[in-house]
């Protein structure tokens, strides 16, 4: 029974590290290989339409629903302290410093970085991945750069996109229902929000849209088993990348604390 | 010489594969490896383009070792090495155009009227003229080999790597791909190595017929030797008798 309940924990952990160490391998890969020339500018952008532009609608929805509730749920605090006036200070830094960044990065993990896993995992299966390499074609500088350059511009700018909708909705509902003057709302968010505010989350929009990247490509190249394996590597990399995004968060968040207090 | 594979062993999950496999084919030559399915044989041809590397031996093309090339001289040699894959393996995202001048378009620059002419040449060599702007899921499985067929000659390989050319496709596409190795042969001299358990096949387009089993090469010789072969397990294969040594022996091999 112990036995058996240590060789299963062994085997997860090696596996574990497994994971780390082949994602390193690809990280160190992709990033020399992202800067050797030759530059294919065509693909980088073909990927930032599907990662980033085609985002837009389902960000605008989330971030401008985020925006409402945020507001309505600060509201209910901030009534009974009778300083409805700091519901735009308290919204724009939760949603510049976080909110933004990490619900965007969850959005994109569950749509691009499914939708990469189960597309290079598919080729993996078809011997596509195979087909490409006697093609005198190296499959990450083909596959995995373009997603990865294109995912860490895209995130941010879709980023700062969603930090604007979610203050929008929560400006709404101040001046429409709550009758905060739209002058004051302004003043009041401009004059909370700082510089680093908007650095720190876009700088970890950055970090996330590699990742993002990254994972679910290192998942597709490793399916094995046909179709069941493809939806397992599907699944593996949007736990993995949640999982990341929330831990590298915690992390920075951690870190710019004590670096820009 | 052009290829020699010497004593070659590869193991997946601690169970071996190929085991001590030789083997040497000549320069336009077209040499013919049989053997059951799952025998290994799509590992070998593997290792001799690059994508597996072996636990021991060596695969020498023109004397270098393929294992032992940098990125820079393994690209220089695929791009005198052409394999089709088993099941086409062409890519899904472009269409059959792209496909066919794959290699064209990402390592030269070549104009779009004579990258368009080579397409359709090599398009038209396996009888598929005019089907430049079909995606790859709007053909037949027959089609798809050919089309990978075309995606190999299209770079003018001089040694061209078939898995399973004929498996699964009609009589009369598979006898015009059998035409198309020999006529590549005749006329172009590439060298050839066709995996194929299709003994007619095999026969049509051999110089030399070269039988796999529990990982190493246990009879090669021209076809005719191959037909008059007096050894039990090459007998039992080449005329498909369900019992005999290879299905009596139970060990790790199939």
């Amino acid at each position: 029974m112990f036995t058996l309940f240590f060789m299963d924990l062994g085997r997860k952990v090696l596996s574990f590290m497994y994971f780390f160490g082949g994602l390193a391998n690809l990280a160190g890969q992709t990033v020399y290989l992202t800067f050797k020339p030759p530059y294919k500018y065509e693909r980088i952008l073909e990927q930032a339409k599907k990662a980033g532009y085609d985002s837009f609608p389902i960000v605008s929805l989330v971030a401008l629903f985020i925006g409402f509730i945020f507001a309505l749920q600060t509201a209910y605090f901030m009534q009974r302290l009778g300083s409805e006036l700091y519901i735009a200070s308290m919204v724009a830094l939760s949603i510049v410093r976080e909110l933004g960044p990490v619900i965007t990065a969850l959005i994109v993990a569950g749509r691009v970085g499914a939708s990469n896993a189960a597309e290079l995992g598919s080729m993996q299966v078809t011997e596509q991945i195979d087909a490409l390499e006697t093609l005198a074609t190296n499959p990450v500088k083909y596959l995995v750069v373009p997603r990865f350059v294109a995912l860490g511009i895209m995130l941010p700018i879709l980023t700062l996109y969603a930090n604007i909708i979610g203050i929008l909705g929560s400006y709404l509902i101040c001046t429409i229902k709550l009758g905060i003057t739209s002058s004051m709302y302004m003043h009041v968010t401009f004059t909370s929000l700082l510089y680093k505010d908007l650095f720190t989350g876009l700088f970890k929009s950055w970090i996330f849209g590699m990742l993002i990247a990254l994972i679910s490509c290192y998942e597709g190249f490793n399916v094995e088993g046909g179709a069941v394996g493809v939806g397992r590597a599907t699944t593996r990399s949007v736990v993995f990348t949640f999982i990341m995004i929330i831990a590298t968060d915690c992390f920075f968040t951690a870190l710019f604390y004590f670096i820009f207090p | 010489m052009i290829i020699e594979i010497q004593n070659l062993y590869k193991k997946f999950n601690n169970s071996p594969v190929l085991n001590d496999l030789s083997l040497s084919i000549n320069k336009g030559q077209t040499c013919v490896i049989i053997g059951r399915s799952g025998c290994g044989k799509s590992v070998l041809l593997k290792h001799i383009v690059g994508l597996l590397r072996p636990d021991q031996g060596k695969v020498l093309i023109n004397q270098k070792e393929v294992a032992a090339l940098n990125e820079l001289e393994l690209g220089v040699l695929r791009s005198k090495i052409s394999m089709v894959f088993q099941g086409g393996a062409l890519f899904d995202s472009m269409n059959v155009a792209e496909n066919v001048g794959f290699s064209l378009i990402e390592h030269t620059h070549i104009s779009q009227k004579k990258l368009l002419e080579r397409v359709e040449e090599s398009l038209a060599l396996v009888g598929l003229g005019g089907i430049g702007n079909l995606m790859p899921s709007e053909l037949s499985g027959g089609m798809k080999k050919r089309v990978a067929l075309a995606r190999a000659i299209c770079i003018r390989p001089e040694i061209i790597l078939y898995d399973e050319p004929t498996t699964g496709i009609d009589p009369i596409a598979a006898d015009s791909i059998n035409e198309l190795i020999r006529s590549l042969h005749d006329k172009l001299k590439v060298t050839s190595i066709v995996v194929t358990h299709d003994m007619k096949s095999a026969y049509h387009i051999a110089d030399k017929i070269a039988m796999m089993y529990k990982g190493k090469i246990i009879l090669e010789g021209a076809p005719k030797d191959i037909r008059e072969s007096k050894n039990s397990i090459v007998h039992q294969f080449i005329n498909g008798i369900a019992k005999g040594p290879i299905t009596e022996a139970v060990d790790t091999f199939k």
